[in-house]
């Protein structure tokens, strides 16, 4: 019998939804051929969550979702000493999604000092210093699941990934949401008539699309292996950044007609000649209903 | 630096503004412009090939100079009524100083829009002087001195007054002259965008 790589997924502050996420993962069958969870919140594991918080129990990496705090007990045990034990007996770890990242929404709760584990939003921390060399972060709200899939078999098969900033894989977080979207000759001629859920129309400005400056591959590895957020006909709300969630997601923050945010790395004086001669022009095909005969 | 033929360019180009103002665009030929320059009409279909290239040059040549002046005073740390000041009293001096560049602005661009249709789309041959008041306009909402709204709300009360004032000047009936009232329009313009 081949030896499976064993996981350790500790859940703090979260809703579950990485979990959720990960559930959807197409090859989840032989995934559990390759991979074994010494314990899951949701998923059978080899160990209760009391065996693991009393004992020192082997893994191979660890998984962690959700933001923490100091103030979190996991089965009456402090978190971050759950973390400190099990991050010296595995040999990587892998926080999953936005929150466990970079604090994410839970930063709004009333617990003390709420971060992700190296990064509160933007900030780096210190507290786990010592172990960042063999973290890698997934941020997404949630994650998608081929990435972190992606990632641990990457690990298993030892495959060096490029990190960014953030510890995130470039394999996944060097594109923009933007790169792959169907919608691009909507964005290119500015035309965003969108209504949401129809095919036609760029909704970064006015409806709030964040896809042009949000890291990640939804248009590019999709989800469900079908679709993502934008081709749907719904904005993306950046939620694999540092300060997500913004507020008001359905609309363009924009000030004097110009957009708050603009896409990542163009600077406003180009970006406003680019949109003076765009807007200049008028585009029939791109006016109509893709379907209107 | 600029290149010769850049040079030679620049000069036709304020020349033609001259000749422009003084006898009108229609009335202003390309032998007109050569015989002014003493160049032949031959060299001068060098540097541009039809009069209404060289209208839409000139739009574009008075956009950078005018935008390269406000990017100036975008790019200064003072506040967005100083700003607005800056911006005023530099469209005033060039007024006076140039009064060709804003008479073409103004009498020629604006009001033979025919010529302009085919390759000055919008506001294309524009978009260096229009981007920068864009961007002291984000840049005042930003700071939360100036109150957010349509974009050619604002910049229809702030270039229409500024091109009326150099209009009635053009058609002598200011009482006073241009530079005395800056203070008193940039007040008006900062109290009108201001929240």
């Amino acid at each position: 019998m081949k030896q499976k790589m064993k996981l350790l997924w500790i859940t703090s502050l979260a809703c579950n939804g990485n979990s959720h996420s990960f559930l959807n993962y197409p090859h989840l069958e032989q995934f559990l051929e390759d991979f074994e969870f010494i314990n899951h919140p949701l998923f059978e594991g080899t160990h209760t969550l009391e065996e693991i918080v009393s004992k020192h129990i082997y893994c191979d990496i660890l998984l962690i979702e959700g933001s923490i705090s100091p103030e979190i007990l996991k089965a009456d045990l402090n978190l971050f000493e759950l973390i400190k034990r099990y991050s010296s007996i595995a040999s990587k770890i892998v926080t999953i999604g936005t929150c466990a990242t970079f604090g994410g929404i839970f930063k709004e709760s009333e617990y003390e000092d709420i971060s992700g584990l190296h990064f509160n939003a933007k900030n780096l921390l210190q507290n786990f210093a010592d172990i960042r060399y063999k973290t890698i972060s997934i941020s997404g709200c949630p994650i998608h699941p081929e990435h972190l899939a992606n990632t641990l078999y990457a690990i298993k098969d030892k495959i060096l990934l490029q990190l960014d900033e953030y510890l995130r894989p470039k394999e996944y977080f060097a594109y923009t949401i933007h790169n792959g979207c169907v919608r691009n000759e909507y964005f290119e001629y500015k035309i965003d008539n969108h209504q949401f859920g129809k095919k036609e129309g760029c909704m970064f400005y006015d409806h709030g699309c964040q896809a042009p400056y949000t890291h990640g591959s939804c248009n590019k590895i999709l989800w469900n292996e079908v679709n993502s957020k934008t081709r749907a006909g719904q904005p993306c709300q950046g939620c694999t950044e540092a300060d997500f969630p913004k507020a008001n997601l359905f609309e363009t923050k924009k000030n004097m007609g110009i957009p708050s945010f603009l896409p990542f790395g163009v600077p406003k004086r180009t970006y406003l000649t680019l949109a003076g001669v765009t807007k200049a022009f008028t585009i029939n095909r791109l006016e109509k209903e893709l379907f209107d005969d | 630096m600029i290149t010769k033929k850049e040079q030679k360019k620049n000069d036709i180009i304020q020349c033609s503004l001259e000749l422009f103002a003084s006898k009108g665009f229609y009335n202003t030929t390309i032998p007109d412009i050569a015989n002014a320059l003493k160049m032949s009409v031959g060299n001068m279909y060098n540097y541009f090939k039809s009069k209404d290239i060289l209208a839409k040059e000139i739009i574009k040549f008075i956009s950078t100079y005018l935008g390269k002046k406000l990017r100036e005073i975008n790019e200064l740390e003072i506040s967005t009524e100083e700003k607005t000041q800056k911006i005023v009293k530099i469209y005033f001096e060039i007024a006076l100083a140039k009064p060709e560049m804003i008479d073409y602005f103004l009498r020629i661009y604006l009001s033979n829009r025919d010529v302009f249709q085919d390759g000055c789309e919008g506001m294309i041959c524009v978009n260096e002087f229009v981007t920068e008041i864009m961007i002291y306009f984000e840049e005042g909402v930003i700071k939360g001195d100036l109150r957010d709204q349509d974009f050619f709300s604002a910049f229809g009360l702030f270039m229409g007054y500024l091109g009326g004032m150099v209009f009635l000047k053009g058609e002598n009936i200011l009482p006073k002259k241009l530079d005395e009232y800056i203070d008193e329009i940039s007040f008006n313009i900062y109290k009108a965008l201001s929240i």
